[in-house]
């Protein structure tokens, strides 16, 4: 016999994912969900994030790694509240991982929630985690095909940082073909080209986020308004 | 690596369909999958036939139907398959697309005893 089913995979994902979007809207909390490989320098990025924006909205980071807490430390490190996710061996974060994180934050006193996802350009970009948007890394050492051989990452992702920028003389990267590949999977992305290190093109990355964060905490406390 | 994770939701699907129904044994789980996903077949049929293991699914088939990606163009209205590679409308040029289908991922149907 036939049974009818209809029903989604993902759904024990999807739903998690919104009442973790619903709970961060009550607090006025924009969720940032930070992809790249291994060593793409996503802890050194975040950390720069962190010194330029501190003064201005209250951060608070998740740091999802396989194992160990070395990240989590760094962050620490700078005073801001920080809570490690030990995935234990699993490839990516899950909005469940996520739900269970966020009571050990005092809510109230967060704007900003950066979440430092699994390294690896697969398996995340499936998982949406309750994010109000996505940034892809991608150093320059990495090569410059990694759009094309992994494209769900680039085309889930509102930004596309272009990282490690300043080691471009020492490469036969172009940075060229990375942009157009990236807006070939996904013609709305805003590509930067950024050194954490050096400083350069970070006015620009900064301005993007500032205005995205606050356009989604706008957002939030007019749904607020309308269902209190 | 992300496949079990997925493959332990279709067999909870599965599972619970097939004993609502009063299912011995499940033959096939007919799953629909859009080609804009990186979920990869083969792993997820090995997993599968492990994690099914002493349940009425266990030595299930898992039949998998790719969904196109198609959209549609916002400036001239044209809807068409998109290479998702390539992601521009087929019409005009332009790049204002909306995804029509392509995401899709659900368990459609059980073959059952």
């Amino acid at each position: 016999m036939e049974i009818k089913v209809m029903h989604q995979i993902m759904e024990w994902n999807e739903d998690v994912s919104d009442q973790v979007k619903a709970t961060l809207a009550q607090h006025q909390i924009c969720m940032i969900n930070v992809m790249g490989s291994p060593g793409a320098g996503k802890t050194s990025l975040i950390v720069a994030l962190i010194k330029a924006l501190r003064s201005e909205y209250r951060i608070g980071v998740i740091e999802g790694d396989i194992a160990g807490q070395i990240d989590a430390e760094t962050i620490d490190a700078l005073g801001i509240p920080v809570v490690q996710l030990d995935t234990d061996g699993a490839c990516h974060i899950e909005a469940e991982s996520v739900r269970h994180m966020l009571p050990m934050f005092s809510l109230e006193d967060l704007d900003v929630l950066i979440v430092e996802n699994i390294g690896n350009l697969v398996c995340p970009a499936e998982f949406n985690i309750g994010e109000a948007f996505r940034v892809a890394l991608l150093s320059v050492p990495e090569g410059d095909d990694k759009v094309h051989k992994y494209p769900l990452m680039f085309a889930t992702s509102d930004a596309v940082v272009m990282h490690k920028y300043d080691m471009l003389p020492y490469f036969e990267f172009d940075d060229g073909r990375v942009e157009a590949d990236a807006r070939g999977v996904n013609p709305g992305v805003t590509v930067f080209r950024v050194s954490s290190r050096t400083g350069e093109g970070m006015d620009g990355l900064l301005a993007y986020l500032r205005a995205r964060i606050d356009a989604v905490r706008a957002e939030q406390a007019g749904t607020k308004e309308e269902n209190p | 690596m992300h496949e079990m994770a997925i493959v332990q939701s279709m067999l909870d699907i599965a599972l619970r369909a097939g004993e609502d129904a009063g299912a011995k044994r499940i033959r096939t789980v007919r799953v629909k999958m859009g080609e804009y996903s990186d979920v990869v077949p083969v792993i997820m049929r090995e997993y599968f036939a492990v994690a099914a293991k002493g349940t009425i699914c266990e030595g299930a088939e898992i039949e998998i139907a790719r969904i196109p990606v198609t959209m549609r163009c916002r400036a001239c209205g044209w809807e068409g398959r998109v290479d998702r590679r390539r992601i521009v409308c087929g019409g005009c040029g332009g790049i204002a697309l909306t995804l029509l289908t392509g995401r899709e991922f659900f368990v459609e149907s059980l073959e059952a005893e």
